[in-house]
């Protein structure tokens, strides 16, 4: 009976310094631990996928030289090699623009099908989602390869391929935005006695069309760089003289197509960032 | 507003602002279309022939073949093992990178020279640096996982930057108020400000990483994408539609998984 007070002094004192401890710190102990074994999981999983990659370290010993060895060899740079690259460059401009051009028409009616207001019925809506994924899921390259087999090497299939990705991309965006779209506009124009179709067209694409540009701009300078690379399977475009290049060990040449791809792809790059400020 | 009839048919405006603009855009675009399509030399009959041949394509892909499993194994957790060691790899080396490229921070040339280095590596696809890679490394899964971990680099060390210039500076000069030195200002509030947003980034890149992983493979760079050419170029299409079906899942599922760990974090 004695006791109980200092007992209770010292409850108190003790629940105090818990709610006031001497250092501040950011996390509760338990958050702490939970952090800490979160950084273990991904260590592991890092540490699982490196050694099960079976690295040859050995190799990494002479890259620097290899990589000196390289770097001297392309220098200085074979612009006499530059005439006859411009040609597939503006290819590959063109594989990138007329990509997306297709694409743009394709996703409308797809990004209608996939969103949740616009669609038809439960079926159309995963069948609209279903080809969202798949075209958005391979990536362009591998898209050249499929359309090498089926339309025979050149820009075409690289067209081909550049729409087939963007197409999933565009529509997915402009989806969205189509079940973001405003009310007003819709019911107005229902009221008027517009059928389905002209309530899409009137009402709903002109708030889609900001973010459909947008997007599509955006997409065309992504399609710039990828096009870059769709003639290693074949796809038409610089990639075709940059690879025979390489496998001609003609660094000097490699170097030249380097710096055209590198000035093609900022100033696209620019152009993009350009027209996308100009309509926000 | 009285002048003029009224209208009779009512015109939607243009997004162009002006008709006339609207109709210089469809021109430009019309003459662009002629100009591209006559310079490509395309083969109608070729192109043409497609068609049958798609069919014929898609024939032999159905039914696709998963019978090589463990093939398509192995491929698929080689990419995956080359994209989480890149991701890895990016985190740890775009940290010093991104404080290099972060204007607040960064002293002006070391700035503009990180800033150059971002602006080179952006530039060039996966695939351009993987053939380096390979001519360096040789063939195999360190030439991907090295490629894969050079654009996660420039990546994340460009969006890191751009999240440290737009820190806020009250939380800044509240920490300086204790006292506390450069490095307990970085800890205290630059840290808390950026981690988010930078995990976020992290987990965005490992998504991206698993998607270029099933690619850097076709020039021989290891992974999924290895597999894949090989089986394209032995016309073995039932076993590449297993592989393009397996390659679809790996991605959605990892886009899911990436969607759904930023939603947790915003």
């Amino acid at each position: 009976m004695v006791q109980r007070p200092r007992a209770d002094k010292a409850a108190v004192s003790a629940g105090v310094q818990k709610r006031y401890p001497e250092v501040w710190r950011r996390h509760t102990p338990r958050e702490t631990v939970t952090n800490w074994l979160w950084v273990a999981a991904v260590a592991l999983a890092c540490a699982w996928s490196v050694s099960a990659l079976d690295i040859e370290w050995a190799f990494f010993k002479d890259a620097h030289e290899q990589a000196i060895d390289l770097g001297q060899r392309m220098w200085p740079p074979r612009w006499s090699y530059l005439p006859s690259i411009v040609a597939p460059l503006v290819e590959t401009i063109h594989i990138a623009t007329l990509g997306t051009a297709i694409a743009v028409v394709f996703s409308i009616p797809l990004a209608f099908l996939a969103a949740r207001n616009t669609t038809a019925n439960g079926f159309t809506w995963a069948l609209g989602r279903a080809l969202l994924v798949a075209s958005r899921s391979v990536n362009t390259v591998i898209w050249g390869l499929l359309f090498v087999a089926i339309l025979g090497p050149g820009p075409l299939a690289g067209i081909a391929a550049v729409a087939a990705r963007s197409v999933g991309f565009l529509a997915k965006l402009v989806a969205e935005a189509i079940e973001e779209a405003d009310r007003g506009p819709i019911e107005a124009i229902e009221a008027t006695g517009a059928g389905t179709f002209q309530t899409y067209v009137v009402a709903i694409l002109p708030q889609v069309m900001p973010v459909l540009i947008g997007t599509t701009v955006y997409r065309w300078d992504i399609n710039v760089r990828e096009s870059s690379v769709l003639g290693f399977v074949g796809a038409g475009g610089i990639g075709i003289y940059l690879y025979a290049s390489i496998n001609q060990f003609a660094w000097q040449q490699v170097l030249v197509a380097l710096f055209v791809i590198l000035v093609v792809v900022i100033a696209s790059e620019a152009v993009s960032a350009w027209i996308r400020e100009r309509i926000s | 507003m009285s002048a003029g009839p009224y209208p009779t048919v009512w015109r939607a405006p243009s997004f162009f602002g002006t008709r006339a603009r609207q109709q210089a855009v469809v021109i430009a675009a019309l003459i662009y279309l002629i100009w591209s399509v006559s310079t490509l030399h395309i083969d109608a009959r070729r192109a043409l022939a497609g068609f049958a041949r798609a069919a014929d394509l898609f024939a032999r892909m159905i039914p696709p073949d998963f019978s090589r499993w463990e093939l398509l194994l192995k491929g698929m957790t080689e990419s995956l093992q080359m994209a989480l060691a890149a991701t890895l790899a990016g985190v740890l080396l775009s940290i010093p990178l991104g404080i290099a490229a972060a204007r607040n921070l960064a002293p002006r040339p070391v700035y503009l020279a990180a800033r150059a280095l971002i602006v080179t590596g952006r530039t060039f696809h996966e695939v351009i640096i993987a053939i380096f890679f390979v001519k360096l490394f040789g063939f195999g899964p360190v030439a991907g996982l090295l490629t894969l971990a050079l654009s996660s680099v420039i990546f994340l060390a460009k969006m890191l930057a751009e999240d440290i210039e737009n820190v806020r500076a009250g939380p800044i000069e509240a920490v300086r108020a204790t006292g506390a030195g450069f490095w307990q200002v970085v800890v205290y509030s630059v840290v808390p400000q950026v981690l988010p947003r930078s995990v976020g980034t992290a987990i965005y890149r490992l998504d991206a990483n698993v998607r270029h992983s099933t690619i850097v493979g076709i020039v021989g760079a290891g992974g999924i994408g290895q597999t894949l050419s090989a089986s394209f170029s032995r016309y073995d299409y039932d076993f590449a539609a297993a592989i393009l079906l397996a390659i679809i899942a790996l991605v959605a599922l990892g886009e899911w998984f990436s969607d759904r760990v930023r939603t947790k974090l915003r």
